[in-house]
């Protein structure tokens, strides 16, 4: 990668909970991977806890959960509150699967910045990653030189 | 203290979102990486590192849960590496290899991070060294570096790692496969994968006979390289890999090969950093009139490289 131009954004693709139906979150997985995010994708079956990890340590830009089982008001947000406890609140974190047009604006209040529903295009959702990691990209730039340099919350654990 | 430096030091302190953070850095290539990876590496003193080479499927992830659990009961700190290949077309990668290490997932004495190769043959990604030194720095006191699963030729993990294992499985070929050049003459220990299948013995057999014949031909430093059958699925035969792994770095130390490997990986290093830099200042000079001239054939590539070096000096 030759220093100035933009590395891939890095996505991690998780399941949290019980259910194990992950076709939908490979073939996500797929068309990320094609329109050239480099995806990481941990399985089935995963905690809040495991997935907040994961994203720390490869440190990623963005992370979508996957979930079919309707326990998403209480998985989605206990994710991003995690990310936020360590300091990475600026990782967006989108949801997909079975989960009802209702939820939508709670979990968008709880950090869940958009959840696609069934019958979604993956266009949409690429492009939807594309515009919100680079305007996110955008903000963290202008907010300092470093900006990836964290400090806070994660330094004092 | 610069903003750097402050990362310099939570990654010594072995903050994990710090040594994320500062692999990001170094791998991306970002502005700052050169002073974080030169703060990094004075600093720091090397570990022991251990690759991981085998064709795609032979279970080097699943070998690498069960040596960070074996590695773990001693008290080790442990830092992986696992690379899986970019896309050629899209440049996107799908890094799968974390799915099966998935039971040091809340042991903060684990680290792992999936890299994606980024255009680079050879199973390995070309800031992997950089990568490393953030490991040896933040503390950890094994580092395995897992490649792509490689086909016969890609041999870039001996450049990176102080002991390679080659993985293979039963039903992989006989000895003739094994006395080609290659992935096979890099392998310090051969692992028979996947021990519970059909066809261990065989395979076991087949390559030791490979190998002996090897050996004859042309000692290696006296070192044998051994071949041992292991069950990452079951946990067979892994203590006895461990063991393996510690005697080979014994060996390493006592014939006094440490040091010649680890100048060996250190110029393999900088010849990359060369390369990378001199064809990024040199390919900036090549214009499409320099190309126009080719296609009229009024010079050609080597004389036009030529005067793109020197032009480099030059200015």
């Amino acid at each position: 990668m030759v220093e100035g131009t933009a590395s891939p954004y890095r996505i991690l693709i998780a399941k949290p909970g019980l259910d194990g139906h992950d076709r939908g979150a490979k073939v996500i997985v797929r068309a990320l991977r094609d329109a050239g995010f480099e995806v990481i994708y941990t399985g089935i079956r995963q905690t809040p806890e495991m997935i907040a990890r994961a994203a720390i340590q490869e440190d990623v830009d963005a992370v979508g959960l996957s979930l079919l089982s309707g326990a998403h008001m209480t998985l989605f947000p206990r994710v991003a509150s995690l990310l936020k406890e360590e300091g990475l609140g600026d990782i967006l974190v989108f949801g997909g699967g079975i989960i009802p047009d209702e939820d939508f604006p709670l979990l968008r209040k709880k950090g869940i910045d958009r959840v696609f529903g069934p019958g979604t295009s993956l266009q949409s959702i690429v492009d939807y990653l594309k515009e919100a990691l680079a305007r996110r990209k955008q903000a963290t730039d202008g907010k300092s030189k470093a900006r990836k340099i964290k400090e806070g919350a994660k330094a004092a654990k | 203290m610069s903003d750097i430096r402050r990362l310099a030091r939570r990654v010594e302190g072995g903050d994990l979102s710090a040594v994320a953070r500062a692999i990001s850095f170094v791998v991306d290539e970002r502005p700052g990486s050169e002073e974080l990876s030169s703060e990094l590496y004075r600093r720091s003193s090397s570990v022991h590192k251990v690759g991981l080479a085998g064709p795609p499927g032979s279970g080097k992830s699943t070998l690498t849960g069960r040596l960070i659990s074996y590695w773990r009961g001693q008290g080790l700190k442990v830092g992986v590496l696992a690379v899986d290949p970019s896309s050629p077309v899209s440049g996107g990668a799908f890094l799968g290899d974390r799915l099966r290490i998935q039971d040091h997932a809340g042991d903060p004495c684990v680290y792992i991070r999936s890299l994606a190769t980024r255009g680079r043959v050879g199973g390995l990604t070309p800031t992997i060294f950089g990568a490393i030194h953030v490991l040896e720095a933040a503390g950890f006191q094994k580092i395995l570096v897992e490649t792509v699963g490689v086909g016969q030729d890609e041999v870039e993990v001996a450049h990176a790692a102080d002991t390679v294992l080659y993985v293979v499985t039963p039903g992989l070929g006989d000895e003739i496969q094994a006395l080609k050049a290659g992935i096979m003459e890099i392998g310090d220990i051969f692992v028979v994968n996947k021990a519970d299948l059909q066809g261990k013995d065989k395979a076991v057999a087949d390559l030791r006979r490979a190998l002996a014949i090897g050996a004859e031909a042309s000692p290696a430093g006296g070192w044998a390289a051994p071949v041992l059958a292991t069950s990452a699925l079951t946990g067979e035969g892994i203590a006895a890999l461990g063991e393996m792994i510690e005697r080979h770095q014994d060996h390493l130390d006592s014939s006094g090969q440490r040091s010649r490997r680890l100048k060996d990986q250190l110029r393999a290093e900088v010849s990359l950093y060369l390369a990378r830099r001199i064809s990024r200042s040199v390919e900036k000079r090549l214009t499409e009139r320099h190309l126009s001239a080719l296609v009229e054939r009024k010079t050609d590539p080597v004389t036009l490289g030529h005067e793109l070096l020197d032009a480099r000096g030059g200015a």
